[in-house]
């Protein structure tokens, strides 16, 4: 604007007010664009241009076009491991959720004495890094100094075998499991609280139990919430890295160097110095969690018109 | 959110949804003690572990103390260890933590706000690829950002680590919806009526009403960088950056590669019971908020 006079027609003050607000709007968001862009985008770009080479000691690196991801499918380690997380989408994710939800509508009904020690007990867990966790639980399982297998061959019964090749996969379960319902506990907690009360009263006055006013009002408001944090759950999973990392050192033959996808690329970039195929791995992880994530939402939205 | 709180004070307003004749339940109190009980079951057995020495921790039952009480002498290993190097972890720790956690909620908040409030051209689509940007693994990017700040000579540095963590898309979402609740247009009009700038506004009116929200996801932010062990086992090479989560790991395998070593059990137990202590405090005193910013971000309609 460089009109100066000094009876401007509202008009132009609204579209002058109108821009000034749009360049805060621009400003506020500026600094965390730049972040994103050079810490998620840019990286991400960069990943799907490494995946396109291979580099060979004879003949240096040369552009390969989709080989990798093509040998990425035909790698049975990798699909292997992709197949591991979805056995563990598909049975310790419910579990978790499952139990979240039931402690926080419980924790919500207010039929509970000592309900900030339960809460408590449940949420501190997520304040324990997972590699601690996984540590700790890993001397738990323990066959020498473990609680457990102490206990079992006091009673004569044997040492369970938790970090067995068999058990591994429901050993991690646990300990996931252990670390992450209190985090999602509190997130439906929080939406529960956020259900206006009236509604409870209206429905006790027209006789509802307890449990009826759980299944046909709080959890039906809880969708959001749920859908939220299944998704989380989901990246979370395919994601896992930190656990069986972890217990590779006590447990080498059983966790191999492909044992999750994560730990896959991990070993390939890091260890096999195949930065070119992990970088495909990676991003083919990437697009399996997308894929995921949007067809468990879309299955969600059908319930809803 | 019916009410705007005008400082950092916790909603505990709300009564729990009971009719005045709702009984307490003995059955389910039990039930749900022995259910607290699994989840402490682990810390207590880490805080009887890491009274015990070495040999205590094979001869003796893990639940219950051992005769001796060895933890002063675990402490010592503990901070003495390879010249006190546990205590230069515990430093990195708290600093790529609160760096990170802080630097993150302000942008998450100042994003957050202005998609919420202002109106701009495209700030729909950006807010769409950003929501997007929660869904891609965190891992996916390690590798590549690696690679690129090796380029840079940014690996093996704090900022390798400080960088990659101020990037919250969860924390933009979250702060997105909080402030449409919590930021009454007609005080951003009254203000703009009374000439303050944009960011007059927002540093002196907003601000104050988006605390409980910038608490929450200071929290989360805090907690992922805390926690994160991939991000600074791929970046840092020299033992002095690592954070506690990667030194202990290396402890553990060093301990389990068993070479004459054997003495490091009692340590890196005592050595996680140490490191956890701080979070678990900060949780003690600090949960209510987590539910402050959840209970308005994510999670209505």
């Amino acid at each position: 604007m460089t009109s100066t006079t000094t009876l401007r027609p509202p008009r132009n003050s609204q579209s002058l007010l109108r821009r000034r607000e749009a360049r805060a709007g621009y400003l506020f968001v500026l600094p965390f664009m730049v972040v994103f862009i050079a810490m998620l985008v840019v990286p991400l770009a960069y990943s799907g241009y490494l995946s396109m080479f291979r580099n060979q000691l004879v003949g240096g690196v040369s552009f390969v076009g989709l080989d990798n991801y093509v040998r990425a499918l035909g790698d049975a380690t990798f699909t292997d491991g992709v197949a591991r997380m979805a056995v563990f989408l598909v049975i310790q994710v419910p579990i978790m959720l499952g139990l979240a939800l039931l402690f926080a509508l419980v924790l919500d009904s207010g039929r509970l004495r000592m309900k900030r020690f339960v809460r408590l007990s449940i949420f501190i867990p997520y304040a324990v890094p997972g590699v601690i966790s996984a540590l700790m639980w890993g001397y738990l399982y323990g066959p020498d100094f473990g609680p457990f297998a102490q206990m079992g061959r006091a009673i004569g019964l044997g040492t369970p075998q938790f970090l067995s090749a068999e058990f591994m996969l429901f050993s991690i379960m646990n300990i996931v499991t252990w670390g992450f319902i209190g985090y999602n506990m509190i997130i439906l907690y929080s939406a529960l609280r956020s259900i206006p009360t009236e509604i409870y009263e209206a429905a006790r006055v027209d006789g509802a139990s307890e449990v009826r006013i759980a299944t046909a009002i709080k959890i039906p408001a809880l969708r959001p919430a749920l859908v939220l944090t299944s998704i989380f759950s989901v990246i979370g999973t395919f994601q896992l890295f930190n656990e069986p990392n972890i217990l590779a050192t006590i447990a080498p033959n059983v966790i191999g160097s492909g044992y999750t996808p994560n730990l896959y690329a991990y070993n390939l970039a890091f260890v096999g110095q195949e930065v070119n195929y992990a970088a495909a791995i990676a991003f083919l992880l990437g697009f399996v969690i997308m894929v995921v994530s949007y067809v468990f939402q879309l299955s969600t939205r059908k319930g809803d018109a | 959110m019916s009410t705007i709180s005008t400082s950092a004070r916790p909603l505990t307003g709300r009564k729990a949804p009971t009719s005045p004749t709702a009984r307490k339940s003995t059955v389910l109190t039990v039930a749900m003690v022995a259910v607290g009980a699994y989840f402490l079951l682990p810390l207590w057995w880490l805080l009887v572990a890491s009274s015990k020495s070495n040999a205590d921790l094979f001869s003796s039952f893990g639940l219950w103390f051992a005769d001796s009480i060895s933890i002063l002498g675990n402490l010592g290993d503990v901070f003495t260890f390879q010249n006190g190097i546990f205590l230069v972890w515990a430093r990195n720790t708290a600093v790529y933590a609160g760096v990170s956690a802080i630097g993150a909620a302000v942008l998450a908040t100042a994003a957050g706000y202005a998609f919420a409030t202002l109106r701009f051209k495209g700030s729909t689509a950006l807010f769409a690829i950003i929501l997007g940007a929660i869904m891609v693994p965190l891992t996916a990017l390690a590798i590549p950002t690696y690679l690129l700040f090796a380029q840079v000579g940014l690996t093996d540095t704090p900022w390798a680590v400080i960088l990659p963590s101020l990037v919250s898309p969860f924390g933009v979402y979250l702060m997105r919806v909080y402030a449409a609740g919590a930021v009454p247009p007609s005080l951003q009009e009254a203000a703009r009526v009374d000439g303050a700038g944009e960011l007059r506004i927002f540093v002196t009116i907003v601000s104050r009403l988006l605390a409980p929200g910038f608490v929450t996801v200071l929290l989360f932010a805090l907690v992922s960088t805390w926690n994160n062990y991939f991000l600074p086992l791929i970046m840092l090479n020299s033992p002095e950056w690592y954070p506690l989560t990667v030194g202990l790991a290396q402890w553990q395998s060093t301990s389990q590669a068993g070479s004459g070593s054997q003495a490091l059990f009692s340590m890196v137990i005592t050595g996680s019971l140490v490191s956890i202590i701080p979070l678990v405090i900060a949780f003690l005193f600090l949960q209510r908020y987590w539910q402050t910013g959840l209970a308005t971000g994510g999670v209505k309609q």
